[in-house]
């Protein structure tokens, strides 16, 4: 069984105009010592699959239909009480993007490494920043910086910090959306490292949300690429990079300028991510799509397995 | 270092920005402290060439731009427009001056007026600078600048306002109200970080037509050294307001020699996944200190994994590696 499961997952907000279908009948797995990439432009859904997996969209965002199975345990429908008791941070932790820049600025870090602690725990405030420090110091950080305010850090720094905090209730999956992107290329490289060795030293599972697919390469096992509310594609790190299927996924990664390579040109996808309130009918790329044929605009693709643990939703493979 | 000069040229330049001091040190008349953003930078720009600034957040690349479009006044140093002095200029010259040196900002989603349309964003440049006289004119320069950055028909943007745009139409927007005034040098800071991948390359592909069309010259200011490597002639790479490295875009990336830009290089990830199960050897360590307190001698000495004696007393001067290729570190001389 894996360790987290999600069916059929649809996650919308609710606004005066419509609702936004940012997450639309979505269904992934993750095993355990995992990790999957999710990656995808601004506004194709990733981080609203990081905030449902949680089951805490904000307001007016809401699971509307669909099941999350973390261990086998259906968290869609739970309770909030129970949700906070025994699932979010206890099973499944998130840094959230730009986590370092709202640590609290009136509360040493210690105590808000330990806060989890205090209050779910009911552990001792002595006890629990013992225990924090424990936590600093697997990030790879001072553990006498307990004492210290996050103005004192430097980005790195608190990042780690953040990290610390997730990891404190020995969650079994952590969500890290966007865990590098304000960072400079030194420190996301080291940060990278730290989540490679905890994954490796924690047996931890790990979802990396990112719209850098050079980042989540470095991290991910298994990567799926969001588009417009769906995954279009999922497989294998190794296949996805080497041998995308997908016309959106090829001409993403043809978009990515290289360092290590002499390019004379960029491939760029012509228009625009689509409306999520009235996505376009049938394949939502289709429009973008140098490739689209008769049934694009009309039928919707399902997610296939085309070749082994290679999944992709396009008509190409199926009725090309 | 440089004697030609090129489209710009800088010449040590300098820019503290002074901080305040706690009243204790005002009281104990401790000295003014300063942050050394730009501590000393020379270049020359060639024509038609795109010269990269790379560096860490931090490093003076944004104020090092700032000062060449005059936003800022440089602290000392003396900056050259095609050979003329134009470090001190009246409020009418340096009007003038912005016709020829524009700059593009990396946000466009604050460096617009919200309040205003795109044509009020565009025809600002025009009525400040007295540029096209009558009210046709300026609809004929604003239309034409619109056809430029490919915002066709210009009909459907001209009314709109920012927020109706997406990230790219911004972008596009902000280049054409820079590109209106007809410039020879654009100052490009980050233009593209802010975007997503599929449309960053298409603002770079952009930007590339427009200085064929047009003979433009760039300063292209990033920290992602894979689009300056892409997009440059020449970089330079920049530590703690100095220039510590500056050759061609592939030599810099081929056979760099500063260990700060081989650290740099090392760093950037690649879309690779068979990179995944290896820890990365970053051959630094810690982070960049504050510009505040910079470190004697080589401010890069204390991360620095070859530092040997003199490194911490005297400042390594930029010299000459290879034709056209200048590195700041003593390793220079001991080699």
């Amino acid at each position: 069984m894996p360790l987290l499961e999600v069916k059929n997952l649809k996650a919308y907000y609710f606004i005066s105009r419509g609702a936004v279908k940012a997450v639309d009948n979505v269904s992934i797995d993750l095993k355990r010592g995992e990790s999957l990439g999710l990656a995808g432009e601004s506004g194709c859904g990733k981080s609203t699959m990081g905030f449902a997996l949680m089951n805490m969209l904000p307001p007016p965002g809401r699971i509307v239909e669909g099941s999350i199975r973390i261990d086998g345990q259906e968290i869609v429908g739970m309770g909030e009480s129970e949700l906070r008791k025994k699932i979010r941070w206890q099973e499944i932790a998130m840094i959230f993007q730009g986590a370092m820049n709202v640590l609290n600025p009136v509360y040493t870090v210690g105590y808000q490494v330990a806060e989890p602690l205090i209050f779910h725990r009911g552990m001792e405030k002595k006890e629990a920043i013992e225990k924090a420090k424990d936590y600093l110091e697997m990030v790879g950080l001072d553990p006498n910086i307990v004492n210290r305010y996050p103005h004192e850090l430097s980005g790195g720094m608190k990042q780690r910090v953040v990290i610390a905090t997730a990891l404190i209730m020995k969650p079994k999956i952590l969500i890290a959306d966007e865990p590098t992107t304000a960072l400079d290329v030194i420190v996301q490289a080291q940060i990278i490292n730290l989540l490679k060795d905890l994954k490796r030293r924690l047996g931890l599972s790990i979802i990396v949300i990112s719209h850098d697919l050079s980042m989540i390469s470095e991290l991910a096992d298994r990567l799926a690429i969001m588009y417009a509310g769906k995954i279009v594609e999922l497989g294998s790190s190794d296949i996805v990079y080497t041998r995308p299927m997908h016309p959106y996924t090829k001409a993403l990664l043809n978009a990515i300028p290289r360092l290590r390579q002499k390019q004379e040109r960029l491939e760029f996808i012509p228009g625009a991510p689509p409306n999520l309130l009235a996505p376009p009918p049938g394949c939502r790329f289709h429009p973008r799509c140098p490739y689209r044929f008769e049934p694009c605009d009309k039928e919707e693709p399902e997610l296939l397995e085309i070749k082994p643990d290679h999944f992709v939703a396009c008509h190409l493979f199926t009725k090309g | 270092m440089e004697t030609e000069n090129g489209v710009i040229r800088v010449e040590n330049l300098k820019k503290y920005f002074s901080i305040r001091r706690s009243f204790r040190e005002f009281l104990r008349g401790s000295p003014a402290k300063f942050v050394r953003a730009v501590d000393g930078v020379s270049f020359a720009i060639r024509s038609k060439e795109v010269f990269g600034l790379v560096g860490e957040s931090g490093c003076g690349k944004t104020t090092t731009g700032k000062l060449i479009v005059k936003l800022l006044y440089p602290t000392d140093g003396r900056m050259y427009y095609n050979g003329v002095d134009v470090t001190e200029l009246s409020p009418e010259e340096e009007r003038e001056y912005r016709k020829h040196v524009q700059i593009v900002f990396q946000d466009p989603y604050s460096s617009l007026d919200p309040r205003f349309r795109v044509y009020d964003i565009l025809e600002e440049p025009l009525l400040i600078t007295k540029v096209g006289e009558t009210k046709e004119e300026r609809k004929e320069l604003i239309y034409r600048a619109l056809e430029e950055v490919r915002l066709v028909p210009q009909e459907e943007f001209i009314g709109r306002f920012p927020h109706q745009l997406s990230g790219g139409q911004r972008q596009r927007v902000a280049i054409a109200r820079a590109l209106i005034l007809g410039p020879e040098f654009l100052v490009a800071d980050e233009p593209v970080s802010m975007l997503d991948l599929s449309i960053r390359a298409e603002i770079l592909e952009l930007m590339e037509e427009l200085k064929e069309r047009h003979r433009l010259t760039y300063l292209y200011i990033t920290h992602d050294l894979s689009t300056a490597r892409f997009f440059c002639d020449r970089i330079g790479v920049m530590y703690l307001g100095k220039i510590v490295e500056l050759t061609t875009a592939d030599r810099l990336v081929e056979s760099p020699f500063h260990p700060y830009t081989k650290a740099l290089l090392i760093a950037v990830p690649e879309p690779d996944p068979s990179q995944r199960h290896q820890i990365k050897e970053i051959p630094i360590i810690g982070e960049v200190p504050s510009a505040v307190n910079i470190p004697p001698g080589c401010r890069f000495h204390p991360r620095c994994p070859y530092r040997f004696e003199p490194c911490d007393k005297e400042e390594p001067e930029l010299l000459e590696v290879e034709p056209g290729h200048y590195a700041a570190c003593h390793l220079l001389k001991k080699a």
